[in-house]
């Protein structure tokens, strides 16, 4: 991250010569291969941009699919000291990293459980997020070694969970709510945290809250500490325990925010 | 003539404590059922469909008989009486189990030996329903011959069956010999197989009978157009393990991923169920002549493939061993491993050779299944295309029997069009290049690559003979694979165990482990 602005100043791809703006692009056109399948490939490259198109590769990939690459000098130019960049001040920590902090500021084992509560029956998030298979090639919290992990699988009433919670020792807390009607969703969650103050631990764990239809600003209105929407990945959790429990837990915060405006969401 | 040094004393001893380990657990596996088992076995006879909520037919059956606690007789002992009650057939009979309003308690009137008669036409059926798919499979290879090894072993993901079925046809097109279709995540935890052709899923498509037979059709269209056989492949894995390789044999799958052990330690199944459904999917493979892919090579994703290259040698053997009870052939033991060694590692692409080399002399007739690069892929796709290259030269010069392709976008997101068409350019490229490199080259027998072999067949033993001393049950307990721990009792899917009775009926299980 620059701490200063650069100037101002259009810069355009860099092939062999400043401003030549030269780029390749690879595509797959729906068109057997043919003369007029080329020109259409030149010239969808030029609507992007692309002057000067050279259709280098022309292949059937398929039965009437067709591959190209092409080479030309891109007119686009972009002045990067004028564009706006949200300072992200914590990145999703590396494996590595999750494992050492650990081990080094908290000398123990996170405790994390994990449910999906009330009537909903769908684990696909929080297996995803737990089970050492984890989602997307992003092995879940039992493959690190930081964490002590335990799925209380679906259907978990709150009161169980606030029991198998304590009893476990809890420094986490993971709800996880796919399914819902009539927002009943924020309603078990919000019955859950009732709970948790009533019986007086709150403030003893990190309550975090996953869903498709949860974000993190809704999270934190029923009262928890984070949450997490579709596209989480188990080391987005991982980091933000980490960051939570022995780092900082304004940037904490921030990462979530941050990694929930970054990418494509993906299937949980 | 590529060879590692082998000492086959060692192997031979490594066989024995893997088998032993095997006996172990055949012992429990032989006095035990599982509702998996139970529903598959209701599926062999022929009962099939959903209720109006979707819920499968032999899962309400199960179900049923399982809450009543009667589950240890087998289902064969209330179908057959059911049968004999005056039931029109397996189908209606299925039906009065689930929905009769009266459960039958087994107490008096006809007894196994009753029941099992009953049923001797149906279990005829049955076994005949998976021969009939293996004659026509083999019949159909010897049409249209399938390409040369190693396979070259592509996987589609869209979610959709029908655009799964486009795609699976166009990698067949650009050379492909085995197509994947990756199911949707998290199946494998669902107590249940869906019904019906689906286009909705997460990452994957849903492993249904149905969706099996619609890339079946498209396989064998694409094969007759190409004029090479095209294998097709799924996962008997998870919950529904032994249905899926019910599904995959009557529909003429040609190889199911299916492993002992991965199912506790990646998606905490609980222990013994899976080795209950394991061996009676097993069982059915080898019936059916499907080709088993192990995933040893998941080992690896998480442990280091330097320092844990031994647990998969270790894990193969234990595979073996199970499937060798199962009745498995080698030739149908697709034993898996990896190219996951950190490439950037002095020598890392040796110490990959040496290893799969390793792997090829132990298991000489198996088909061994050889997995590309992922841990260390990047967004460079350029780069992984490089990294994938030098993995298919392995490939190629240590002889694997089927090849999982690697992809340029392994990093990015699941393959698409052009990604699987790319890769297999490259590695059409380099097993053509290199076709006679294992002939050609010989390894020097006091290099960095016989004593890595050597070193990791030492270490595979020394943890065989921990396993054996302890059992598998403690070996998993304490992490002895991948790292993780998994007790006897824990993980999904425990409640669906139950002890057979002495009186335990399942003639389709006696078929297979008898004829």
């Amino acid at each position: 991250m620059e701490s200063k602005k650069a100037p101002s100043r259009a810069l355009r791809a860099y092939g062999d010569r400043q401003n030549d703006g030269m780029i390749q692009l690879s595509f797959v056109l729906e068109i057997a291969p043919s003369a007029r399948a080329k020109e259409a490939a030149r010239q969808f490259a030029e609507l992007h941009g692309v002057q000067e198109a050279l259709v280098t590769t022309m292949e059937s990939c398929a039965e009437g699919y067709t591959y190209f690459v092409v080479y030309g000098h891109s007119q686009h130019a972009i002045d990067a000291a004028s564009i706006d960049v949200p300072e992200v001040r914590t990145e999703a920590l590396s494996r590595e990293e999750i494992e050492q902090r650990v081990k080094s500021r908290l000398g123990r084992k996170i405790v994390v459980v994990g449910a999906c509560t009330g009537s909903d029956a769908h684990t696909v998030g929080i297996d995803a997020i737990l089970n050492y298979k984890g989602y997307a090639g992003d092995k879940g919290l039992e493959s690190y070694k930081a964490f002590e992990s335990y799925n209380l699988g679906a259907q978990v009433e709150n009161d169980q969970l606030a029991e198998r919670a304590q009893a476990l020792k809890a420094d986490v807390i993971l709800v996880s709510q796919i399914i819902t009607q009539r927002n009943c969703h924020k309603e078990n969650a919000l019955a859950l945290v009732e709970l948790a103050k009533k019986q007086g631990w709150r403030d003893q764990v990190a309550m975090l809250l996953g869903g498709p239809r949860i974000d993190h600003k809704l999270a934190l209105e029923l009262g928890f500490d984070a949450g997490f929407g579709t596209g989480t990945k188990p080391s987005d959790v991982a980091s933000f325990v980490v960051e939570w429990m022995c780092g900082n837990r304004e940037s904490a915060g921030v990462a979530i925010a941050a990694a929930a405006g970054a990418g494509e969401p993906k299937a949980p | 003539m590529l060879t590692v040094p082998m000492d086959t004393e060692k192997v031979a001893r490594c066989r024995k404590l893997a088998g032993a380990v095997a006996d172990d657990v055949q012992t429990y596996i032989d006095s035990h059922t599982s509702v998996g088992v139970e529903r598959t076995i209701l599926r062999a006879f022929g009962a099939d469909g959903v209720d109006d909520q979707g819920a499968p037919l032999v899962n309400l059956v199960v179900d049923r008989y399982a809450a009543a606690g009667l589950l240890g007789r087998g289902i064969s002992f209330f179908l057959g009486r059911a049968i004999l009650a005056g039931a029109a057939d397996i189908q209606d009979a299925a039906e009065r189990l689930a929905y009769g309003p009266e459960l039958d308690k087994g107490e008096s009137g006809p007894d196994a030996e009753a029941a099992r008669q009953a049923l001797v036409p149906f279990t005829k059926q049955a076994l005949d329903r998976i021969d009939g798919a293996r004659a026509e499979r083999e019949s159909n290879k010897t049409r249209t011959k399938p390409g040369a090894s190693p396979l070259k072993y592509v996987i589609v993901a869209t979610g959709n069956i029908y655009d799964d079925a486009l795609q699976a046809k166009a990698a067949a097109y650009a050379g492909a010999d085995v197509v994947a279709v990756i199911r949707t995540t998290a199946q494998s935890l669902l107590d249940y197989v869906p019904h019906g052709a689906t286009t909705e899923g997460y990452g994957g498509t849903f492993a249904t009978q149905e969706n099996f037979k619609i890339i079946r059709r498209a396989t064998d269209e694409a094969a007759t157009e190409y004029g090479r056989y095209i294998h097709q492949t799924n996962y008997s894995s998870g919950l529904c393990m032994s249905e899926i390789a019910w599904m995959g044999a009557v529909e003429r799958l040609d190889m199911l991923l299916n492993d002992a052990m991965y199912g506790i330690l990646f998606r905490d199944i609980n222990p013994c169920r899976n080795f209950v459904d394991q061996y009676v999917a097993r069982r059915l493979i080898a019936r059916a002549g499907i080709v088993i892919n192990t995933g040893e090579d998941n080992y690896l994703t998480t442990a280091d493939a330097v320092d844990k290259a031994h647990t998969v040698l270790a894990s193969q053997f234990i595979n073996e061993s199970f499937a060798k009870r199962a009745g498995v052939k080698d030739e149908q033991m697709g034993l898996g491993h990896a190219y996951e060694i950190d490439p950037s590692i002095e020598n890392s692409f040796l110490l990959e050779l040496a290893q799969a080399q390793l792997i090829r002399q132990v298991f000489p007739v198996h088909p061994i299944k050889w997995m590309p690069p992922t841990k260390f892929k990047t967004g460079d796709i350029f780069q992984s295309h490089v990294h994938d290259a030098m993995f298919s030269l392995v490939g190629v010069a240590t002889h694997q029997s089927i090849e999982l392709l690697g992809m340029f976008s392994e990093a990015v997101h699941n393959p698409m069009l052009m990604d699987r068409y790319l890769s297999l350019k490259a590695t059409k490229y380099v097993f053509n290049a290199a076709k006679s490199l294992g002939e050609e080259f010989a390894i020097r027998p006091d290099g960095l690559m016989a004593k890595r072999a050597v070193q990791v067949l030492d270490e595979a033993l020394t943890l065989l003979e921990e396993v054996e001393r302890e059992s598998i049950w403690k070996a998993i307990e304490r992490g002895a694979f991948a790292d993780v721990k998994r007790t006897r009792t824990g993980g999904k899917g425990f409640k669906g165990v139950f002890e057979r009775s002495k009186d335990y009926l399942n003639p389709v299980l006696t078929a297979l482990e008898t004829t």
